[in-house]
């Protein structure tokens, strides 16, 4: 229990997607003028994170890794080269049928979250969630974790940097900095604000 | 077609830069430039793909149903970046270790998609293999900027090879440790950007609120 807690606040805090991996950051800083759109936003990363990482530790473990196929008679199958190809096509499968899910039986929802969902399958949080999965070997459990986490950490920056923007937009900045210049300064200082979070253990 | 070749190349590199103006494929642009080399091959391999995916997709264009294009975009690019990556395992280990899973997020950097989409789906193969070169070398020239100063002032050292000797090997130059951490890929690209829009007044954003002046009287 103690080292999916700290695998936790890892994920939320010390290695944040966004501020400190640089993750899904063409989306962090479109998308975040406004905190209802980044909320929503926020949201369907969340959502989309804590399945697609656990959906894709299951591919690797009895499909990919080597020797994963020997339930099928090729003990010596080694897959992995045809990782990237298969994350992004489960990224790419599981977006669309969350969309008709959410279309289906929670319309609410699918109306608030619409617009975004599309722009997921192309959001670098999301394969990289997949990506640090694999390269960490983390096993199920700590996948699963792990995705949740993470999407929340990326939802929690995108909404901090909506609120960060909606009260500069008043503000008095030079032309040439003026809309994405100031943008990536005010990211930045919140990169060094998250910074004091490394170290933290629980 | 009214454009020249050169024309294309030049344009994103300057006039509508991908990193600068069109605010695509940052993620990667911060992540890697904290020393020169590997943005080097970074910037070579992302230029590498979005030039043959924008020539693939080009020639493919026609027969591309366009309800399933992105699916169709999708395959031919991570195609290609597994062979980018398998190429970098087998010829430049270190480098591809130190690249860890940026390779594998070319896939979803916005410079490919966006170009595919924007360009190659209307264009034929050569203008379009062309265009992706433009863009990924618009990426570059960002990419090494950014890479230079951060590494020169962050190590006192290019490409690996001492330029500044440091105070800790009993040189003169004390490093500034902030230009190796991530928030500084922030700072610095804000502030090229500043440079680039102060340069080039055409590309400065409308603000959303003006603050009124009140007039003495």
């Amino acid at each position: 229990m103690e080292q999916y807690l700290s695998l936790a606040v890892k994920a939320i805090f010390v290695e944040n997607m966004a501020l400190a991996f640089f993750l899904g950051m063409c989306t962090f800083l479109a998308v975040s003028k406004k905190i209802s759109t980044a909320i929503g936003l926020g949201i369907s990363v969340t959502l989309v994170q804590t399945i697609t990482v656990p959906a894709n530790n299951l591919i690797l473990t009895y499909l990919l890794a080597p020797g994963a196929l020997a339930w099928a008679g090729f003990p010596d199958v080694d897959l992995t080269f045809l990782g990237l190809i298969s994350y992004i096509g489960v990224i790419a499968a599981i977006v669309q049928i969350l969309e008709m899910v959410l279309d289906k039986y929670f319309p609410p929802l699918y109306n608030a979250l619409g617009i975004f969902l599309p722009l997921i399958t192309v959001n670098c949080a999301i394969l990289g969630g997949s990506l640090f999965m694999v390269e960490r070997d983390y096993n199920f459990g700590e996948a699963s974790v792990y995705g949740i986490s993470s999407g929340f950490g990326w939802a929690l920056a995108i909404t901090a940097m909506a609120g960060v923007r909606e009260k500069l937009k008043y503000s008095d900045i030079p032309d040439g900095l003026q809309g994405l210049g100031i943008t990536f300064i005010s990211a930045g200082l919140m990169a060094m604000a998250f910074m004091s979070f490394s170290g933290v253990n629980l | 077609m009214a454009q020249t070749y050169r024309d294309m190349l030049v344009d994103p590199m300057v006039d509508n830069n991908p990193i600068t103006l069109q605010v695509l494929g940052i993620c990667s642009a911060l992540a890697v430039t904290s020393s020169l080399k590997v943005a080097l091959v970074m910037a070579i391999a992302v230029t590498l793909v979005t030039a043959f995916s924008s020539m693939f997709i080009s020639a493919l264009r026609s027969q591309i149903p366009s309800s399933i294009r992105i699916i169709v975009q999708m395959i031919i690019i991570a195609s290609l970046v597994i062979v980018v990556d398998q190429a970098l395992k087998a010829y430049a280990y270190e480098i591809s270790k130190t690249l860890s899973v940026f390779v594998g997020l070319i896939i979803t950097n916005c410079i490919v998609m966006g170009r595919a989409e924007a360009f190659a789906m209307k264009n034929p193969p050569i203008d379009s293999f062309i265009d992706g070169i433009g863009n990924g070398l618009g990426y570059g020239l960002i990419l090494m900027m950014v890479g230079f100063i951060r590494e020169l002032f962050g190590s006192g050292s290019l490409f690996g090879i001492t330029i500044m000797p440091t105070v800790n090997n009993g040189g003169w130059y004390v490093p500034n440790g902030l230009l190796l951490l991530p928030p500084s890929a922030f700072f610095v690209i804000g502030l090229l950007i500043w440079g680039f829009r102060t340069w080039k007044p055409a590309q400065v954003e409308e603000r959303e609120y003006r603050i009124q002046t009140v007039e003495a009287h």
